[in-house]
């Protein structure tokens, strides 16, 4: 027998090992679920890290109010497939009790309210680990991210002065008021993500494979069209064929034109594509830091 | 899909050609995007540079991209149909040390890059050492920018031949010597046109090929228990599974195993996973074992051959790097964590510190501060279980943690 494991199943004993070490290490660990591919795949694996026992985390949603239904439908039935508890936290209620003030204009997105809200939830669930499924090759503010990242009081993320991660040896230790953010998938690639997920048969939101839509563009990037984004009087809606690469909310969540009706076809596509899946993603195009920023700020 | 993961270091600063060559190798098998090249292009621009500088690509800090050095370890990615890539990209800088330490701890081999003009400089010697404390199996060293000095067989012989002299008294196993130029391409991805007289293979090739399959230890059985399922449900009622990573050695179902530090024997009753029973399971692998006897383990105990145990021992004696602004405190008391055990030591004794340039073992300063490369005794609250770590990376490493801070403050080798 020749004892090595192909990559993907490297990658998933690594990932199961962060899993295990959150539930360790931890006294009340959440994961924070956005109906995209990686947060379900983090979901995933933490199924498979427990088994046959349920994971010992539930689900965090953080609900701006303008997703795409396809992705709400998507959610509540996969807590369900889990059996876990899906706890909501509301962009909507922030604004409406004043704690965020929403943003105008064209481009108004909730995209940045969504840190305010996050961090209140972990604070109201009293929850020291947040897991992510932020990928070191998505962009380049998370290349540097570690897997169990520290965050302080104020929920903040300090680039310059990490801890150093070596091995299998993880610090969890922190003051009271602080808590971790764990990112279990952090060495997956787009491409390892889709593969698995082919691989396993895990059943994906319809958003990410080929459907008619009507969208339009700005700035070089189909939009969905929803209620949610006013349109400039210029701007034409018409019907294409598209699908997303990745899932956030409708007004930062670029579509692509896409043919690929199958996981196999999206493989197909995401290995000869020549843009990075976050291209779309105009939360992350307001500045050449915009990750970096938002990041120190509390955002995952 | 049989595509292996192979994770390699490198070190350095910006002019060395680092950046260019990990910018080759990317943008030669296709892995960088339209949309980074792009936005790389636009600020290269941007900052007056007229070649697009590929160095924007590994340095992801705002601070970094302004200073225009490499101060984190950063991640980066890559695939051939052979295998998938992982580099630690380290910076170079004596300064950062701690970093190259940090990238290097969980690689299976250590690019080193010689600039062809100055030969084996201080930094290289540093790089070199460093990996071969880290016991990185594998050693690559790319004699680089070949083209400015006409691709000179005699040139790179003799560096060639200073690095043997210098690597003679290290503790590395397998070096391999590649002449390329990174900004031209020659044997990085393609055979060099210009160096007829090269007969090895190319850097891509090499990385795709060197063979990793032994960098685990298959032999010394350790099963660190990392945490305990019991799912108190009807159709599991009686289950209690060990969960962990295989961090030495095979398990098969059936294998009579003694669990540390209680001493008490058992049968592997069986291995299990969520996609169902199998009947042996080696490193890296995360599983569950479950024991034929009703035995009290917990976290931090280990599952090992009662024929093959490692050292139980309160007293040990490390190698470490020092990561932390506050310096080491003779006498000081700090958590220790080891495998999925944490503990507290007192540190002992300063032993000396090690010249990471020269290999020089200086008694006289035992002032250790940060970067530091020192031999330290300790004793640990409890016993823990240990091994080596030229034998086992894995049951051989530990990391210091400040109690008062929280900080990581030291990675420890056990010697």
């Amino acid at each position: 027998m020749n004892y090595r494991l192909n990559h993907l199943k490297e990658l998933e004993a690594e990932s199961i090992f962060i899993l295990r070490e959150v539930a360790a290490q931890f006294s009340n660990p959440v994961l924070l679920f956005s109906g995209g591919k990686d947060s379900i795949i983090v979901s995933y694996l933490a199924k498979k890290a427990f088994y046959p026992a349920k994971m010992p985390f539930a689900l965090l949603h953080i609900d701006t109010g303008h997703n795409f239904p396809e992705t709400i439908e998507y959610r509540d039935y996969w807590a369900n497939e889990l059996g876990c508890r899906l706890i909501v936290g509301s962009v909507q209620e922030a604004i409406d009790s004043g704690k965020v003030t929403e943003e105008k204009g064209f481009n108004a997105s909730r995209n940045f309210l969504q840190t305010a809200v996050l961090l209140e939830s972990l604070e109201t669930g009293k929850f020291d680990a947040a897991i992510g499924g932020a990928r070191r090759d998505e962009e380049k503010a998370r290349a540097k991210e570690r897997f169990f990242s520290h965050r302080d009081e104020f929920g903040q993320w300090d680039p310059k002065n990490q801890r150093p991660e070596l091995w299998n040896l993880f610090n969890a230790r922190k003051h009271l008021g602080e808590h971790f953010r764990v990112f279990p998938i952090s060495n997956w690639t787009e491409l390892d993500v889709w593969q698995y997920l082919a691989a396993e048969k895990v059943p994906l939101p319809n958003l990410y494979f080929s459907h008619k839509r009507k969208v339009f563009e700005r700035d070089g990037i189909l939009l969905a069209d929803s209620e949610y984004i006013p349109k400039k009087p210029t701007e034409i809606v018409e019907e294409r064929i598209v699908r997303c690469r990745t899932i956030g909310d409708v007004t930062c969540t670029g579509v692509w034109e896409s043919t690929a009706t199958t996981i196999e076809e999206i493989i197909e596509e995401v290995s000869t594509s020549r843009k990075t899946e976050r291209g779309g993603r105009t939360d992350d195009k307001r500045s050449d830091t915009a990750m970096e920023d938002r990041k120190k700020d509390g955002y995952f | 899909m049989t595509t292996e993961l192979l994770r390699f270091s490198t070190a350095g600063s910006v002019d060395d050609g680092k950046s260019t060559l990990i910018g080759r190798l990317l943008y030669d098998s296709k892995s960088i995007f339209e949309d980074q090249y792009d936005a790389i292009k636009s600020a290269s621009e941007k900052r007056g540079e007229e070649e697009v500088n590929l160095a924007l690509l590994t340095d992801g800090l705002k601070a970094e991209r302004e200073q225009g050095i490499t101060i984190d370890v950063a991640y980066r990615y890559f695939a051939t149909p052979k295998r998938k890539f992982i580099i630690a990209d380290t910076p170079g800088h004596i300064q950062y040390t701690r970093n190259m330490v940090t990238g290097s701890s969980t690689a299976n081999v250590a690019l080193i890059l010689i600039d062809a003009r100055q030969g084996v400089i201080e930094q290289t010697r540093r790089h070199a050492i460093i990996s071969s404390l880290l016991q990185i199996p594998h050693l690559v060293i790319c004699i680089n920018k070949m083209d400015l000095v006409n691709y000179s067989k005699e040139v790179y012989e003799n560096i060639r031949q200073d690095f043997e002299d210098f690597a003679s008294k290290l503790d590395v196993k397998d070096v391999s010597f590649i002449p390329i130029s990174a900004l031209k391409g020659d044997n990085v991805v393609d055979r060099s046109e210009n160096m007829e007289w090269y007969e090895g293979s190319t850097l891509l090739y090499y990385l795709e090929n060197v063979h990793i399959g032994s960098d685990y230890n298959f032999i010394d059985t350790r099963f660190p228990v990392q945490y305990v399922i019991r799912p108190y449900n009807d159709d599991f009622h009686d289950y209690r599974g060990y969960a962990g990573r295989i961090a030495g050695g095979i398990i098969r179902k059936g294998d009579q195993v003694m669990v540390l530090p209680s001493g008490f024997t058992s049968t592997v009753e069986k291995i299990d996973t969520a996609d169902g029973e199998i009947t042996e399971a080696f490193p890296p692998m995360s599983v569950t074992l479950l024991l034929k006897d009703d035995i009290d383990i917990s976290r931090g105990d280990m599952i090992v051959r009662a024929n093959n145990q490692p050292d139980a021992t309160q007293d040990i004696d490390l190698r470490i790097c020092w990561f932390n602004e506050k310096p080491l405190q003779l006498r000081g008391k700090y958590e220790i964590r080891h495998t999925t055990q944490t503990v507290r030591c007192i540190v002992q004794e300063i032993q000396y510190k090690m010249d990471v340039n020269t290999l020089h073992r200086n008694l006289e300063d035992k002032d250790i501060k940060m970067n530091d490369i020192a031999r330290i005794s300790i004793r640990t609250t409890k016993p823990l279980f240990v091994d080596p770590y030229s034998k086992n990376r894995i049951t051989g490493s530990v990391i210091m943690v400040d109690e008062g801070t929280n900080e990581t403050v030291a990675a420890g080798m056990i010697i």
